[in-house]
C-alpha cells in the first residue's frame, strides 16, 4: 500500500466502508406502535446507527453493534433485543 | 442513510456501548462543521482513524500521546497568523492518560498561553487502548491489569487526581465537568466553552464497558449512577473563581456508593469473597467529605 504524505486521509467519513453490523450478537428491533419518537435512543446510540424515521426510530443494521443501549434506555419499551440467528 | 449532522461517521471500531464514542459523537455534533479535532493516541484515535480510512467528517489531526494541547495551540496560532481564526472551533479529544498524566505539561502550557482551544478529556479512568493499565485517573479500589487486587492489595491504592480543579487553578475562562447520561447539560457546557475567548476544559466521565467490566447496555445507567451517588459531580466554574463554582446537577437524595460500585466488575473484589465494608466505607467517606467541602 502506498502511504500518502503525512498519512493524510482525503475522504471524510470513509469508515462507512467498514460495516460493524457483523459484530452484533443481539439485534435491536423497534416496535412501531410503541415508539413515541422521543428520540432518546437516537441521542444515546454511541454509533450513530439510529435514524429519526417518519413513523419510528429506524436502526441501521449495517453499523449497529448491538450494544443494547437503545433498548435499555427507551422509556416505552419500544425496542427489544433479539438474538441474531444465522 | 446517516444524518448529515453526524460528524463522527459510523464504521469506527470503538467497542459496542463505548462511552468515549458517545461523548465524542455528542461533542462534535454540537460543535458543528466548522470544527478542527485534535487527538492524542488512545482508544478513540486508533479506532476512528484506521488508515486509510477515517470516521471524521471534520478535519482531524493525530499527534503523539503527550502533545495534543501543543498541536492545538499551534493550529490556533497558525490560523490567527493567516487571518482565518474567525468562526472556527478547535476541539481536543484526549483520554485520561493523555490528560492527567502524559499530556498535563502541554495542557498547562496551552492554558498559560491563553490559546482559544476547547480541551475535552474523555475519562475512562485507565489506559484502555493498551490494555487497562491504571493511571492517575483510576479511582481508589478499582481493579486494572496493573492494580490487581489480592491478599495485599485492594486494587488501585491512590485517589483520583482532581484534574478539573487543576485546570481551574490556571484561572482559564471556563472549566466544567460532564458525563454522557446528561446530554443537555454536556451540550450547554460545550457551547459555553466554545464561546469563551481563551482556553476551556471539560472533564467528561466516559464509562468503558470493556475496562470497567459491565454489560454494554448498562452504559448510560453507570454514567447516571456516578452522578446520583456523588462519585462524579457536575459543575462549572468561570475564570478559576472556585468560590463561584456552580453545581449544574443537584442531587438532593444521594444514593450510597455501593449502588455505583456493584454495577462494575472492576470493583467486584470489594463485594466477594468478603464484603470489604472498610474500603467501601472509605470511598463513601471521601464522597461525603467532598460534598461537605462543596457546601452541598
Ligand atoms: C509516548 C507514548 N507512550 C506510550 C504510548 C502507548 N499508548 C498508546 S495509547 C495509550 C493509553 C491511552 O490511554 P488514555 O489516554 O487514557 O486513552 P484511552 O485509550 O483510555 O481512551 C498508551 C499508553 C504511546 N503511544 N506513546
Ligand atoms: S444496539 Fe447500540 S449500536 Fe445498535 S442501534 Fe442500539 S444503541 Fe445503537
Ligand atoms: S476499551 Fe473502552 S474506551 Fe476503548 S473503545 Fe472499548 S469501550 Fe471504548
Ligand atoms: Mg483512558
Amino acid at each position: 500500500m502506498k502511504i500518502s504524505i503525512g498519512a493524510r486521509v482525503e475522504e471524510a467519513g470513509s469508515s462507512i466502508k467498514y460495516k460493524t453490523g457483523g459484530w452484533r450478537s443481539y439485534r435491536p428491533v423497534v416496535n412501531k406502535d410503541k415508539c413515541t419518537k422521543c428520540w432518546l435512543c437516537y441521542k444515546y446510540c454511541p454509533d450513530a446507527a439510529i435514524e429519526k424515521g417518519k413513523d419510528c426510530a429506524v436502526i441501521d443494521y449495517d453499523y449497529c453493534k448491538g450494544c443494547g443501549v437503545c433498548a435499555k434506555e427507551c422509556k416505552f419499551e419500544a425496542i427489544e433485543m433479539v438474538p441474531e440467528v444465522k | 442513510m446517516i444524518e448529515e449532522t453526524e460528524f463522527l461517521a459510523p464504521g469506527h471500531r470503538m467497542c459496542a456501548g463505548c462511552g468515549v464514542a458517545l461523548s465524542a459523537r455528542i461533542a462534535v455534533n454540537t460543535a458543528g462543521k466548522d470544527t478542527i479535532v485534535v487527538s492524542p493516541t488512545g482508544c478513540m484515535e486508533v479506532t476512528t482513524t484506521q488508515y486509510p480510512e477515517t470516521a471524521w467528517r471534520v478535519p482531524f489531526l493525530h499527534v503523539a500521546f503527550e502533545n495534543a494541547a501543543s498541536a492545538a495551540s499551534g493550529i490556533d496560532s497558525a490560523l490567527k497568523m493567516l487571518g482565518k481564526r474567525e468562526n472556527k472551533n478547535i476541539l481536543v479529544f484526549a483520554g485520561d492518560g493523555g490528560t492527567f498524566d502524559i499530556g498535563l505539561q502541554a495542557l498547562s502550557g496551552m492554558f498559560e498561553r491563553g490559546h482559544k482551544v476547547t480541551f475535552i478529556c474523555n475519562d475512562n479512568e485507565a489506559y484502555m487502548n493498551t490494555g487497562i493499565q491504571r493511571c492517575s485517573a483510576t479511582p481508589y479500589g478499582a481493579w486494572t491489569t496493573t492494580s490487581p487486587p489480592g491478599k495485599y492489595s485492594i486494587g488501585e491504592s491512590k485517589p483520583k487526581k482532581p484534574i478539573a480543579r487543576i485546570a481551574a487553578a490556571h484561572c482559564i475562562p471556563y472549566v466544567a465537568t460532564a458525563t454522557i447520561a446528561y446530554v443537555a447539560d454536556y451540550q450547554k457546557k460545550l457551547k459555553k466553552a466554545l464561546a469563551v475567548d481563551g482556553p476551556s476544559f471539560i472533564h467528561v466521565l466516559a464509562p468503558c464497558p470493556s475496562g470497567w467490566r459491565f454489560a454494554s447496555d448498562e452504559l448510560i445507567e453507570v454514567s447516571r449512577l456516578a452522578v446520583q451517588t456523588g462519585v462524579f459531580v457536575l459543575w462549572e466554574v468561570e475564570n478559576g473563581e472556585m468560590e463561584n463554582l456552580k453545581i449544574t446537577k443537584k442531587i438532593p437524595q444521594r444514593k450510597p456508593v455501593e449502588e455505583y460500585l456493584k454495577t462494575q466488575g472492576r470493583f467486584k473484589h470489594l463485594f466477594k469473597p468478603v464484603l470489604r465494608k472498610d474500603v467501601i466505607g472509605q470511598i463513601q467517606a471521601e464522597i461525603d467529605k467532598k460534598f461537605e467541602r462543596f457546601g452541598l
